[in-house]
């Protein structure tokens, strides 16, 4: 085995041969969701075209601008390498040959470089708006480096914190996290230190460490693009967590979801292996380590610790009651110690750098920076990371680029189902766990969902209910039947049949059931619904006393009309209606029966005249009076 | 709404000599070991793409552990099916994002197309209709996942003409359950 120097300086050269090297070099945007917009043709093309131009391609993770895929980088010796966005086969067939042969790097098209040099007409892609408010720190390589070449990582300082962790007293080590103030990111924000000083303390000798990558919130994907553009970034924490605990064994808890971040986990566990990384004797220290690969089968409650150690185990993902914690009592009886896979993926850096270099980023109590998927209706969606203590308005505005098509922005959702809805109003409140928490929210794994006033919060309630209540093992009879009820309140009121006496109803079994619960999840599982009643009751009110859904969301309080003078009689609704619903001739205006309209909302979004219109139920009773 | 259901309710599933050969072979792998058996009924899914009575009766055999507890755990997870899957399985995504986009129209809208609802296959064994949480590409909401092909920003409007694609694929060769 090669010392570690030697491998880095070998990395190195082979990262840098990369950018020296004749041959030009097309980076590919490739995560899940760069495939989902369609990268994979791309590839194809261009390994086709590279038969008759000599290229080289390579797949990269996700860069984090979403709205943006797919997402082509080219590189040309000498110079930096230029980024064009939702690119297409043909066209990026096209982008290569006028850049590599006609030598024009087309900056109309270009959305930024990466890399030293400039190139006239276009911005560092760093520059970016959505870009420039960020502070990459966990991401820095993410959409950068081949997340299945372990050589790019270890040229970017991988593995420099383990060597360092290595040299150090394990006790030393928790002492530099512990001082670098990170905290869980996965949800709870725990001290990640505290946490490992707490496993270690135990007497029993055997010790596991569990990478929890169960990402089950419905809104977040931060995680499963941190595993796919950075795999290594996570295994190397979780070395070192490893080693400050005194575990010899790992699990890695994926989500069946997520092949491609377990493709990635398990080409990179294999190379490290090679590399003497993991395995017997890591780096001569006389440490030993190894890691397993458990998949999910699909049980949201099995992102919470007890759960997920059961389905570990092979059995039902239930939770039990704590204490005995997991760093107690965990995995086989053992102390455990799980941490979230964003925490994880920040320890490195924690090892490499200073401790002071770290919490120069956040807030007194919430150090460092997180990263948040920025998605619904909201310009640019995709991943972002910034220090905790920015403002949603940064979020939302300045790296969001506002709300889609300008319309009116309402809320925002954070922490999916165990977090809350925060209106616009406090907009120039920060993002980071104290802060959150005071709003009735939390900062949960970082989905944030931007709504805008086309979403009706009791749906939104409702919809989280829904979530909840088919997620819930069925252990404690809170949860179980606590929010079974909970739904069928909402229901009723989005249904109209509510009355003002069940917000009480609403408020006392909310409180029950996060009192009583015996896990997180039923404990948070209120949220959506004290938040939203309590920011917009209002709203509420209007569904139970005026029996209207102002957004135009809840099917039974609204029905769709055509506007006559609009109608343009184009015999398009009237044709695509499912169900026969709509009548009228030719260039006459057209009529939709509200008895038989199933609200399917065809004719609405066919309509090439803007003529559907939804209108308020009782209204129309008004007038059939 | 109701829907005149299209859907499949009873399959037979005969345990022959080959698929005791697998089935032993995931069991092996596995040490027979009942704490390997998320991933024991995960591998036999792999193979079988689905978990048959009788298969669940003899790894229970083999494993000295009682189906009961099997079919406890298995139900448990959402990821395991108890009835054949059809050739094509459609997914929609009911993430957050995808909700707030409209997923439920799309759901449905696919559901009157194929008349079965969320978690059934068509009787020609062609189409199996899903609803999942997340599928992690909430940037292009509403999505919809066929086998593993994905369709971002999709609408109710456009669900025709996807599907015309895989039902013209396979007219004259029915799915999987063909007689």
């Amino acid at each position: 085995m090669i010392d570690f120097d030697t491998m880095v300086k070998k990395a190195k050269a082979s990262w840098n041969s990369l950018h020296d090297q004749k041959k030009p070099v097309i980076f590919a945007g490739a995560a899940s969701c760069g495939r989902a917009a369609g990268i994979l043709p791309v590839i194809e093309q261009l390994k086709e075209l590279s038969k008759k131009i000599p290229l080289d391609i390579i797949e990269v993770g996700c860069i984090g601008p979403c709205y943006l895929e797919p997402i082509i980088g080219i590189q040309i010796k000498g110079e930096p390498t230029i980024l064009y966005a939702n690119v297409q086969p043909i066209q990026a067939q096209e982008l290569v040959e006028n850049y590599l042969v006609k030598n024009d790097p087309q900056p109309d098209k270009a959305i930024g470089t990466i890399g030293e040099g400039k190139i006239e007409g276009i911005q560092s892609f760093w520059e970016h708006p959505m870009i420039k408010d960020q502070v990459r720190i966990v991401l820095k390589n993410c959409g950068i480096i081949d997340p299945a070449n372990i050589n790019h990582y270890l040229a970017m300082d991988g593995y420099q914190g383990l060597k360092q962790a290595l040299a150090m007293k394990p006790e030393d080590v928790i002492e530099k996290v512990q001082e670098s103030g990170l905290r869980g990111r996965g949800g709870a924000g725990f001290p990640t230190g505290l946490k490992w000083k707490f496993t270690r303390s135990e007497k029993e000798p055997e010790k596991y460490i569990i990478c929890n990558a169960d990402e089950g919130d419905p809104g977040a994907f931060m995680n499963r693009s941190l595993i796919e553009g950075d795999p290594h970034a996570v295994l190397e924490g979780m070395v070192i967590g490893a080693y400050a605990i005194g575990a010899s064994t790992g699990y890695v808890y994926c989500r069946a979801e997520y092949p491609l971040a377990i493709d990635r986990f398990e080409k990179a566990i294999a190379a490290m292996k090679k590399h003497g990384l993991l395995g017997e004797n890591i780096l001569n220290s006389g440490f030993s380590f190894d890691i397993q690969i458990k998949k999910g089968a699909g049980a949201f409650v099995c992102g919470e610790e007890t759960a997920l150690i059961a389905s570990i185990e092979g059995e039902r993902g239930m939770p039990r009651q704590k204490p005995p914690y997991p760093s107690q009592e965990g995995v086989w009886g053992k102390p455990t110690v799980i941490n979230n896979v964003e925490t994880l993926g920040t320890v490195p850096v924690i090892l490499r750098e200073k401790s002071s270099w770290y919490t120069k980023y956040g807030t007194k109590q919430s150090k460092g920076t997180k990263t948040f998927s920025l998605v619904g209706k909201v310009k640019r969606t995709g991943l972002i990371e910034v220090p905790l203590g920015t403002t949603l308005r940064k979020v939302i505005f300045d790296i969001g680029g506002g709300i889609k098509e300008d319309k009116g922005f309402k809320a925002i959702q954070v922490g999916g189902p165990s977090g809350g809805t925060i209106p616009s109003a406090f907009i120039d409140e920060t993002l980071d766990y104290e802060e959150l928490t005071k709003l009735g929210a939390i900062m949960g794994s970082g989905g944030v969902v931007v709504i805008d006033e086309d979403t009706c919060v009791v749906d939104l309630a409702k919809y989280f209910l829904q979530f909840i209540q088919a997620e819930s093992c069925g252990k404690c009879v809170p949860c179980r039947v606590g929010n079974k009820q909970l739904l069928d309140l909402l229901v009723k009121i989005s249904k109209g049949l509510g009355n003002i006496d069940d917000f009480e109803l609403l408020e006392e079994l909310a409180f029950t059931i996060s009192q009583g619960s015996l896990c997180g999840l039923g404990k948070t599982a209120p949220n959506p619904v004290i938040t939203t009643l309590t920011y917009f009751r209002d709203e509420y009110k209007a569904h139970v006393i005026d029996k209207i859904c102002p957004a135009k969301v809840c099917k039974d309080l609204f029905l769709y009309q055509v506007d006559a003078e609009t109608c343009i009689g184009c015999e398009i609704c009237r044709k695509r209606c499912p169900v026969g619903a709509i009548t009228g001739e030719k260039k006459q205006p057209h009529v939709i029966d509200f008895e038989k309209c199933i609200k399917c909302d065809v004719c609405s979004t066919n309509c090439p005249a803007k003529a559907i219109r939804k209108i308020d139920k009782v209204s129309v009773k008004i007038v059939s009076n | 709404m109701t829907i005149e259901s299209n859907k499949i309710s009873t399959q037979s599933f005969k345990l022959t000599s080959s698929a005791i050969k697998s089935i032993t072979k995931i069991l092996e792998h596995n040490d027979h070991d009942p704490r390997n058996l998320i991933q024991i009924l995960q591998e036999l899914q792999d193979e079988f793409h689905y978990l048959p009575e009788p298969i669940i009766s003899y790894i229970a055999k083999q494993l000295k552990i009682s189906e009961h507890h099997i079919f406890g755990v298995a139900t448990f997870y959402s990821q395991f099916k108890f009835i054949e899957p059809g050739k094509h399985i459609i997914r929609v995504c009911m993430g957050t994002a995808c909700h707030v986009m409209g997923a439920q129209s799309l759901l449905d809208k696919l559901s009157r197309e194929l008349k079965i609802i969320s978690g059934e296959t068509t009787k020609d064994g062609l189409f199996s209709l899903e609803s999942v949480y997340c599928l992690g590409c909430c940037a292009l909401a509403p999505v919809m996942v066929i086998d593993d092909e994905v369709f971002g920003s999709m609408t109710a409007a456009k669900v025709n003409r996807t599907l015309r694609k895989y039902q013209k694929q396979n007219s004259g060769n029915k799915g999987r359950n063909k007689k």
